[in-house]
Protein backbone atom coordinates (compact mmCIF):
# COMPACT_ATOMS: atom_id res chain seq x y z
CA UNK A 1 0.00 0.00 0.00
CA UNK A 2 1.15 3.15 -1.10
CA UNK A 3 0.16 6.06 1.72
CA UNK A 4 0.35 9.15 0.82
CA UNK A 5 3.21 11.57 2.67
CA UNK A 6 2.03 14.30 4.86
CA UNK A 7 4.34 17.38 5.18
CA UNK A 8 2.84 18.04 8.65
CA UNK A 9 3.06 14.37 9.97
CA UNK A 10 6.98 14.77 8.57
CA UNK A 11 8.10 18.12 10.55
CA UNK A 12 6.42 16.77 13.78
CA UNK A 13 8.83 14.25 14.50
CA UNK A 14 11.55 15.92 16.61
CA UNK A 15 14.20 13.31 14.55
CA UNK A 16 12.86 14.60 10.74
CA UNK A 17 13.14 18.30 12.18
CA UNK A 18 16.51 17.92 12.84
CA UNK A 19 17.45 16.34 9.76
CA UNK A 20 15.72 19.06 8.03
CA UNK A 21 18.07 21.70 10.40
CA UNK A 22 21.37 19.57 9.59
CA UNK A 23 21.24 19.29 5.70
CA UNK A 24 20.08 23.13 5.77
CA UNK A 25 24.02 24.40 5.99
CA UNK A 26 24.84 21.93 3.59
CA UNK A 27 24.29 18.55 1.91
CA UNK A 28 25.05 15.16 3.08
CA UNK A 29 25.11 11.48 2.81
CA UNK A 30 23.31 9.27 4.30
CA UNK A 31 25.91 7.95 6.40
CA UNK A 32 26.69 11.34 7.52
CA UNK A 33 23.58 12.53 8.65
CA UNK A 34 23.02 8.87 10.68
CA UNK A 35 26.70 10.11 12.42
CA UNK A 36 24.79 12.61 14.12
CA UNK A 37 22.55 10.61 15.60
CA UNK A 38 22.24 7.69 18.51
CA UNK A 39 19.53 6.22 16.24
CA UNK A 40 19.86 2.90 14.16
CA UNK A 41 21.28 3.66 11.06
CA UNK A 42 18.24 1.62 9.60
CA UNK A 43 15.78 4.55 11.44
CA UNK A 44 17.67 7.51 9.76
CA UNK A 45 16.97 5.81 6.28
CA UNK A 46 13.54 5.54 7.01
CA UNK A 47 13.11 9.38 8.16
CA UNK A 48 15.44 10.18 5.12
CA UNK A 49 12.85 8.12 2.90
CA UNK A 50 9.90 10.03 4.50
CA UNK A 51 11.14 13.38 3.97
CA UNK A 52 12.06 12.21 0.35
CA UNK A 53 8.95 11.39 -0.44
CA UNK A 54 7.43 14.38 0.92
CA UNK A 55 9.36 16.62 -0.79
CA UNK A 56 11.14 18.15 1.66
CA UNK A 57 14.52 16.87 1.07
CA UNK A 58 15.91 16.26 -2.14
CA UNK A 59 18.50 13.95 -3.74
CA UNK A 60 21.60 13.96 -5.55
CA UNK A 61 23.55 11.59 -6.86
CA UNK A 62 27.72 12.84 -6.88
CA UNK A 63 29.89 9.77 -8.35
CA UNK A 64 28.94 6.85 -6.14
CA UNK A 65 27.56 8.91 -3.46
CA UNK A 66 24.16 10.26 -2.68
CA UNK A 67 23.67 13.27 -1.02
CA UNK A 68 20.56 14.76 0.31
CA UNK A 69 19.75 18.52 0.74
CA UNK A 70 16.87 20.76 1.27
CA UNK A 71 14.32 21.74 -0.98
CA UNK A 72 14.10 25.08 0.43
CA UNK A 73 10.74 25.89 -1.86
CA UNK A 74 8.65 23.13 -0.18
CA UNK A 75 10.14 24.37 2.75
CA UNK A 76 8.78 28.26 2.05
CA UNK A 77 5.36 26.71 1.45
CA UNK A 78 4.80 24.61 4.37
CA UNK A 79 5.31 28.13 6.09
CA UNK A 80 3.66 30.37 4.08
CA UNK A 81 0.38 28.69 4.58
CA UNK A 82 0.24 28.61 8.34
CA UNK A 83 2.46 31.43 9.29
CA UNK A 84 -0.20 34.17 8.37
CA UNK A 85 -2.76 32.58 10.75
CA UNK A 86 -0.15 31.59 13.73
CA UNK A 87 0.77 35.23 13.68
CA UNK A 88 -2.83 36.09 13.90
CA UNK A 89 -3.32 34.08 17.00
CA UNK A 90 0.28 34.90 18.57
CA UNK A 91 -0.62 38.64 18.58
CA UNK A 92 -3.43 38.08 20.61
CA UNK A 93 -2.05 35.86 22.81
CA UNK A 94 0.38 38.27 23.63
CA UNK A 95 -1.97 41.30 24.13
CA UNK A 96 -4.01 38.33 26.78
CA UNK A 97 -0.67 38.09 28.61
CA UNK A 98 -0.08 41.65 28.83
CA UNK A 99 -3.46 42.49 29.79
CA UNK A 100 -3.95 40.08 32.87
CA UNK A 101 -0.33 40.72 33.89
CA UNK A 102 -1.27 43.96 34.38
CA UNK A 103 -4.33 43.37 35.89
CA UNK A 104 -2.48 40.68 38.52
CA UNK A 105 -0.12 44.05 39.47
CA UNK A 106 -3.15 45.78 40.25
CA UNK B 1 13.13 33.94 20.10
CA UNK B 2 11.29 30.59 19.87
CA UNK B 3 7.39 31.23 18.81
CA UNK B 4 5.42 30.53 21.77
CA UNK B 5 2.36 30.04 19.84
CA UNK B 6 1.98 26.64 17.79
CA UNK B 7 -0.38 25.51 15.17
CA UNK B 8 -0.55 21.62 14.18
CA UNK B 9 -2.25 21.09 11.66
CA UNK B 10 -2.13 17.98 9.72
CA UNK B 11 -2.84 17.69 5.81
CA UNK B 12 -5.75 16.94 4.50
CA UNK B 13 -7.97 16.87 7.80
CA UNK B 14 -10.62 19.07 8.86
CA UNK B 15 -9.08 20.61 12.70
CA UNK B 16 -6.03 21.94 13.81
CA UNK B 17 -4.54 22.13 17.37
CA UNK B 18 -3.35 25.54 18.33
CA UNK B 19 -0.74 25.77 21.16
CA UNK B 20 0.17 28.66 23.58
CA UNK B 21 1.73 29.02 27.22
CA UNK B 22 1.89 31.30 29.37
CA UNK B 23 3.90 33.10 32.24
CA UNK B 24 0.20 33.67 33.72
CA UNK B 25 -1.53 31.20 36.90
CA UNK B 26 -3.94 29.20 34.77
CA UNK B 27 -7.15 31.05 36.85
CA UNK B 28 -6.09 34.48 35.21
CA UNK B 29 -5.66 32.43 31.84
CA UNK B 30 -8.91 31.38 32.02
CA UNK B 31 -10.61 34.70 33.11
CA UNK B 32 -9.32 36.15 29.85
CA UNK B 33 -11.77 34.04 28.20
CA UNK B 34 -14.71 34.40 29.92
CA UNK B 35 -15.19 37.70 31.25
CA UNK B 36 -16.11 40.24 28.25
CA UNK B 37 -14.53 43.04 29.13
CA UNK B 38 -11.53 41.10 29.09
CA UNK B 39 -12.21 39.30 25.79
CA UNK B 40 -12.76 42.62 23.96
CA UNK B 41 -9.54 43.91 25.03
CA UNK B 42 -7.65 41.19 23.87
CA UNK B 43 -9.58 40.09 20.97
CA UNK B 44 -9.85 43.87 19.47
CA UNK B 45 -13.64 42.87 19.08
CA UNK B 46 -16.94 44.22 20.93
CA UNK B 47 -18.51 41.54 23.15
CA UNK B 48 -22.41 42.29 22.48
CA UNK B 49 -23.03 38.91 24.85
CA UNK B 50 -21.48 36.25 26.76
CA UNK B 51 -22.87 33.93 28.67
CA UNK B 52 -19.89 32.14 30.02
CA UNK B 53 -21.67 28.78 31.23
CA UNK B 54 -23.21 25.70 30.33
CA UNK B 55 -25.80 26.35 27.09
CA UNK B 56 -24.87 29.63 27.19
CA UNK B 57 -24.03 31.82 24.12
CA UNK B 58 -22.09 34.59 22.68
CA UNK B 59 -21.39 37.19 20.23
CA UNK B 60 -18.90 39.47 19.45
CA UNK B 61 -18.93 42.34 16.76
CA UNK B 62 -16.02 44.48 15.18
CA UNK B 63 -17.76 48.00 13.45
CA UNK B 64 -14.73 50.25 11.59
CA UNK B 65 -16.05 54.18 10.46
CA UNK B 66 -19.31 53.14 11.38
CA UNK B 67 -19.71 49.53 9.17
CA UNK B 68 -19.66 46.13 11.15
CA UNK B 69 -16.24 44.44 9.42
CA UNK B 70 -16.38 40.97 11.38
CA UNK B 71 -19.64 39.44 13.70
CA UNK B 72 -18.98 36.03 15.00
CA UNK B 73 -20.93 34.33 17.85
CA UNK B 74 -21.52 30.61 18.88
CA UNK B 75 -22.74 28.87 22.40
CA UNK B 76 -20.93 27.36 25.06
CA UNK B 77 -21.48 23.79 26.03
CA UNK B 78 -19.41 22.81 28.59
CA UNK B 79 -17.40 25.28 31.14
CA UNK B 80 -15.83 23.66 33.56
CA UNK B 81 -13.68 27.02 35.37
CA UNK B 82 -9.92 26.75 35.14
CA UNK B 83 -10.19 23.78 33.07
CA UNK B 84 -12.16 23.41 30.05
CA UNK B 85 -14.64 25.03 27.78
CA UNK B 86 -16.26 23.45 24.69
CA UNK B 87 -18.38 25.70 22.09
CA UNK B 88 -19.01 26.36 18.89
CA UNK B 89 -17.74 29.38 17.32
CA UNK B 90 -19.05 30.99 13.63
CA UNK B 91 -18.04 33.86 11.69
CA UNK B 92 -20.65 35.59 10.14
CA UNK B 93 -20.74 36.11 6.34
CA UNK B 94 -17.12 33.78 6.13
CA UNK B 95 -17.03 30.48 3.88
CA UNK B 96 -15.58 28.43 7.02
CA UNK B 97 -19.02 27.38 8.59
CA UNK B 98 -19.36 26.41 12.44
CA UNK B 99 -16.74 25.21 13.78
CA UNK B 100 -16.17 22.99 17.13
CA UNK B 101 -14.05 24.00 19.61
CA UNK B 102 -12.39 22.36 22.62
CA UNK B 103 -10.32 24.90 25.08
CA UNK B 104 -8.10 23.22 27.25
CA UNK B 105 -6.49 24.95 30.52
CA UNK B 106 -3.65 23.22 32.47
CA UNK B 107 -1.44 24.73 35.34
CA UNK B 108 1.94 24.13 34.51
CA UNK B 109 2.92 25.98 37.63
CA UNK B 110 1.77 28.62 40.24
CA UNK B 111 2.59 31.22 37.72
CA UNK B 112 2.40 29.70 34.45
CA UNK B 113 -0.03 27.92 32.70
CA UNK B 114 -0.48 26.36 28.99
CA UNK B 115 -3.37 26.44 26.33
CA UNK B 116 -5.02 24.17 24.12
CA UNK B 117 -7.33 24.88 21.54
CA UNK B 118 -8.62 22.09 19.53
CA UNK B 119 -10.35 23.02 16.53
CA UNK B 120 -12.86 21.06 14.15
CA UNK B 121 -13.79 22.28 10.85
CA UNK B 122 -16.38 20.79 9.14
CA UNK B 123 -14.41 19.80 6.22
CA UNK B 124 -10.71 19.88 5.17
CA UNK B 125 -11.94 22.61 2.54
CA UNK B 126 -13.21 24.75 5.60
CA UNK B 127 -10.10 24.67 7.45
CA UNK B 128 -8.55 25.57 4.28
CA UNK B 129 -10.57 28.76 3.80
CA UNK B 130 -9.93 29.74 7.07
CA UNK B 131 -6.01 29.25 6.91
CA UNK B 132 -6.17 31.42 3.95
CA UNK B 133 -7.97 33.97 5.36
CA UNK B 134 -5.20 36.10 7.41
CA UNK B 135 -3.60 36.53 4.10
CA UNK B 136 -7.02 38.09 2.74
CA UNK B 137 -7.68 40.45 5.91
CA UNK B 138 -4.00 41.24 5.45
CA UNK B 139 -4.66 42.12 1.63
CA UNK B 140 -7.82 44.06 2.72
CA UNK B 141 -6.05 45.84 5.59
CA UNK B 142 -2.91 47.21 2.99
CA UNK B 143 -5.96 48.25 0.67
CA UNK B 144 -7.96 50.09 2.81
CA UNK B 145 -4.63 52.25 4.21
CA UNK B 146 -3.48 52.88 0.67
CA UNK B 147 -7.55 53.98 0.20
CA UNK B 148 -6.86 56.17 2.83
CA UNK B 149 -3.48 57.46 1.79
CA UNK B 150 -4.98 58.16 -1.13
CA UNK B 151 -7.55 60.71 -0.36
CA UNK B 152 -5.58 62.24 1.55
CA UNK B 153 -3.84 62.99 -1.50
CA UNK B 154 -7.02 64.21 -3.39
Amino acid sequence: MNLRRDVFQAIADPTRRAILLLVASQAMTAGAIAANFDTARPTVSKHLQVLTECELLRQEQHGREVYYQLHPEKMKEIADFLEPFRQLWEQRFNKLENLMKNLKDQ
Amino acid sequence: MEAKTKITAKDQQQDLVITREFELPVELLFRAFTEANLVEQWMGTKVLKLESKPHGSYQFETSYDGNVVFRANGTIHELVPNKAITRTFEMENAPIGVQLEFLEFEKSSDTSSKLTMHIVYRSAEHRAAQLKLPFKQGLNMAHNRLEEILSQLK
